[in-house]
């Protein structure tokens, strides 16, 4: 009986220490995000939206370079990894047998779990290195290369959800294969794959790493793929570790904005999932 | 063998008491009623068998004489469960300390895979503190032997529990639930996902195993029934629709029902 | 060839962008460290020497503070994260398991570059005041914790990426609890054991190669975390017992001197420390992802 009574004191202090760790997960998300709120919100105001940043002590400006840098980036990387990522899980699910196809996926899965700054690494050697300099088009090569496999994966386990009686009747009817695929069985799968792609746009629009050089940064706006570009994260970062308390205030609103938008994109594609 | 067991039940004739008395039993899955005001009662030593067509609410009885029942998402269940004299419903009951005392064998065996056939036996034993080596050696050559298993498994006990065949798996899950010395097993269906060898296997071990303990089965197969039990109560819909002796049942039913579903007119 | 031929034959050439994706960067990185592993071999691995106004380059401490700094993450975050795990899986009301788990997910969301600011103008002062001066008073006897607390250095970027890699071990150990079929949790009850002897005896053993699957993937994600380290570990290559020292990472370094390096020989040690950082997460990725398809075929086999 002792020992029972011991046992039921080992569920008691398990259970609660359960709680405490959901509690403690739940509480460090809203001190961060509240603390990120308090700190940045008195930094937000049309000229954030709309003007240039101004040199050290000199009070106002803005982050429309960097703003109009993220977007930019996440832009052009979303226009190059969507359609080739879709068409990749596309034939992994429907066509995929075989060592090729399980090369491909070993590959893909493989790059999911290789750190951004690796990819930041590799789109410096191959992009800045032969151009001479850091250009928005390096940027956009290393933030590619971390969408690419996560829209590859979330359309590649979507596709393989929709169920099979679907394609066949599809094709029973006549209608081709690739036709079969792109208005059947892609369609179907939309709502998952748009939240897919949705995830990985806020993943990589909160990216520094890749960026540090690669995009490198820039004072102005930039629209020139051949040029070094700004962007929120790393503006953030060299703001943050700098010594001026004057640029550790404005840092504070570039991560209100940096993760009201980032946060903002994923709470949407989770809803928007779970509502289908 | 046959000698012996009619021996065994004339001893136990005489001694038998009441082990467990449900009192308007009540059950549910979220809204729907899955038990409505069952009454019986369970004889000491004695094989009481449960039968009826699937859904009929038989695995939802004895999953509440253990109170396993509530443990599923959304159940929940009223009434009184008398098991030697007390409640198991009352309020300062745990129920950790009657499942201690009311064993289960279930469907599908499930002996845990991540331990060895060893493991899995003295499982439920090495709860209550350490024991020594020697005395959990002589615990698991015990109830292997109990459990009809030992010859087959003496050279496999360091192998994990689902290395097993399906019927030595069940009878690895016997050993298991004998091994905490339980005064009442439950079955249920114990031999559904069994071939007929495994089956006569476990149907003979039941009838050993009453001269020591108290046993409620459940089985939607009827012969079975016929062959364990002395008692049986027939299900149907929730509601318990007969109880008496099992020969009175299988010959003489009082029910309308229960003689349509023994002679096999549904179900 | 007729239309669906050349359909299937465009995505595959797509597909094969991957494969020489993954090769390629594998190439480029060998080529790129070339120059640095011909002047330093395999000592570049085991000297202590960083410096580059000698020209003398050695990937210790880095190797060190990586390691350290996430297995430090590791073992603050694994039984957070288990806990949580089985509170959505076992213990939450119905109505609380949906909106809590996607709180606790919403961690993962929130950019590395974030944590890295928080934890540089708030964690590290509540740890430099508070947390290392208490932990030095009580537990100064052993080595981890002497020294001077500064706030910024191994500790506190241990509690930083702990807090980026709960996410991923909790949701992934919260589904293999719930893919524990429900018969091994009756058998365990019906056996008399309390529901935490179940889940601990029976339930996580069960999922095992899934949890360690978790572990393994946060681990990696630990080792190759970037910018928050960067802003709070200190930045120092050196190798030092105490936790509330200032420590270095491999991803740090990389991401503090890529752009200042100008000498060749500089930037090629660089990349073979990101030559070294991509081969232990590769590996480890690809453990995990053993791990866990294991489970699952495990479970279809059952």
């Amino acid at each position: 009986m002792m020992q029972y009574t011991r046992r039921k004191l080992v569920q008691k202090v398990m259970f609660s220490f359960s709680v405490a760790s959901a509690f403690i997960g739940i509480s460090v998300l809203f001190l961060i995000l509240g603390y990120v709120i308090y700190k940045g919100v008195w930094g937000i105001n049309i000229d954030f939206f709309t003007k240039l940043p101004t040199p050290v002590g000199v009070a106002g400006g803005g982050m429309v370079n960097a703003l109009i840098g993220s977007f930019y980036l996440v832009g052009l990387a979303s226009l190059f990894s969507i359609p080739i990522g879709i068409l990749i899980g596309v034939y992994l699910s429907e066509f995929g047998r075989g060592p090729f196809a399980s090369a491909v996926r070993f590959i893909s899965e493989s790059l999911t779990g290789i750190p951004s700054i690796v990819m930041g690494i590799f789109a410096y050697s191959v992009v800045v290195i032969p151009m001479g300099r850091f250009s928005a088009l390096a940027g956009t090569f290393a933030l590619s290369l971390l969408m690419l496999p996560i829209i590859v994966k979330s359309t590649e386990e979507l596709l393989k959800m929709v169920p099979n009686d679907l394609r066949e009747a599809s094709l029973a009817l006549g209608i081709p294969r690739r036709k079969t695929i792109i208005r059947i069985v892609l369609s179907t799968a939309k709502s998952g794959i748009i939240t897919g792609i949705m995830l990985a746009i806020a993943r990589v629009g909160g990216e520094a790493a890749p960026l540090l050089f690669t995009a490198f940064g820039n004072s102005y706006i930039n629209w020139r793929p051949d040029q070094p570009i700004a962007s929120l994260p790393v503006q953030l970062y060299v703001y943050a570790i700098s010594p001026y308390e004057d640029w550790h205030q404005k840092a504070w609103a570039v991560a209100l904005v940096l993760m009201g938008i980032v946060l903002i994109t994923n709470i949407v594609a989770r809803l928007y999932a779970r509502k289908k | 063998m046959q000698e012996r067991n009619r021996e065994s039940e004339v001893r136990s004739q005489k001694s038998k008491e009441t082990k467990i008395i449900t009192d308007g039993l009540n059950a549910w899955f979220g809204r729907n009623q899955a038990l409505k005001n069952i009454n019986m009662s369970v004889k000491q030593n004695e094989v009481t068998a449960i039968i009826g067509p699937s859904g009929c609410g038989k695995s939802t009885f004895v999953r509440c004489l253990n109170r396993l029942h509530e443990e599923i998402i959304g159940a929940r269940c009223e009434g009184r469960v008398i098991f030697d004299g007390k409640n198991i419903y009352d309020p300062d009951v745990d129920p950790v300390l009657i499942r201690r005392r009311i064993g289960m064998v279930f469907q599908k065996p499930n002996p845990f895979p991540a331990m060895t056939v060893y493991e899995n036996v003295v499982a439920g034993l090495i709860l209550e503190g350490r024991m020594k080596r020697s005395e959990l050696d002589k615990a698991v050559e015990k109830y292997l032997m109990l459990a009809a298993l030992w010859d087959e498994v003496k050279d496999k006990l360091y192998q994990s529990g689902a290395s097993l065949s399906g019927g030595q798996q069940q009878r690895l899950c016997i050993a298991r639930a004998l091994a905490v010395e339980p005064e009442v097993i439950l079955f249920d269906e114990p031999t559904s996902a069994l071939d007929p060898i495994s089956t006569a296997k476990i149907e003979e071990l039941i009838q050993d195993l009453k001269k020591e303990y108290t046993i409620v089965i459940v089985t939607h197969n009827m012969q079975q029934a016929a062959r364990v039990s002395g008692y049986t109560g027939f299900f149907l819909l929730g509601e318990l629709i007969e109880f008496d002796r099992t020969n009175k049942i299988f010959t003489n039913p009082s029910n309308k029902l229960t003689e349509d579903y023994i002679t096999g007119r549904f179900g | 060839m007729n239309k669906d031929t050349l359909f299937k034959w465009l995505t595959a050439l797509l597909a094969f962008i991957i494969l020489l994706l993954g090769i390629g960067i594998l190439v480029k990185l060998l080529i790129s460290s070339r120059l640095s592993f011909d002047v330093f071999g395999f000592k570049f691995i085991f000297s202590r020497e960083w410096d580059p106004v000698q020209r003398l380059f050695g990937a210790l401490p880095f190797i060190w503070g990586t390691f350290v700094s996430a297995t430090l993450a590791l073992i603050i975050a694994l039984p957070i994260s288990i806990g949580i795990a089985i509170f959505l899986s076992e213990l939450a009301p119905i109505w609380m398991r949906q909106p809590v788990s996607f709180i606790i997910e919403l961690l993962a969301a929130i950019p590395s570059v974030i944590y890295g600011l928080w934890g540089l103008f708030v964690l590290a002062p509540v740890m430099q005041q508070w947390v290392e001066p208490l932990l030095g008073k009580y537990l100064g006897f052993l080595p981890f914790f002497k020294g001077y607390p500064l706030g910024v250095g191994m500790l506190t970027g241990g509690i930083i990426i702990a807090i980026m890699i709960i996410p991923t071990i909790s949701s992934i150990s919260r589904e293999v609890l719930s893919a524990v079929p429900q018969h091994q949790k009756e058998a365990a009850l019906s056996i008399g054991m309390t529901r935490w002897e179940a889940i601990w005896r029976v339930m996580l053993p069960y999922g095992r190669s899934g949890i360690a699957g978790a572990i393994i993937l946060g681990y990696g994600r630990a080792l190759g975390e970037t910018m928050a380290i960067t802003m709070v570990i200190g930045n120092t290559p050196s190798i030092s017992v105490s936790l509330f020292d200032p420590a270095y990472t491999i991803a740090s370094v990389i991401a503090n001197e890529f752009t200042e390096a100008t000498d060749e020989l500089y930037i090629s040690s660089l990349i073979e420390l990101g030559l070294i950082l991509f081969f232990i997460t590769f590996t480890l990725n690809v453990i995990a992802r053993f791990m866990l398809w294991r489970m699952k075929r495990f479970e279809e086999v059952r």
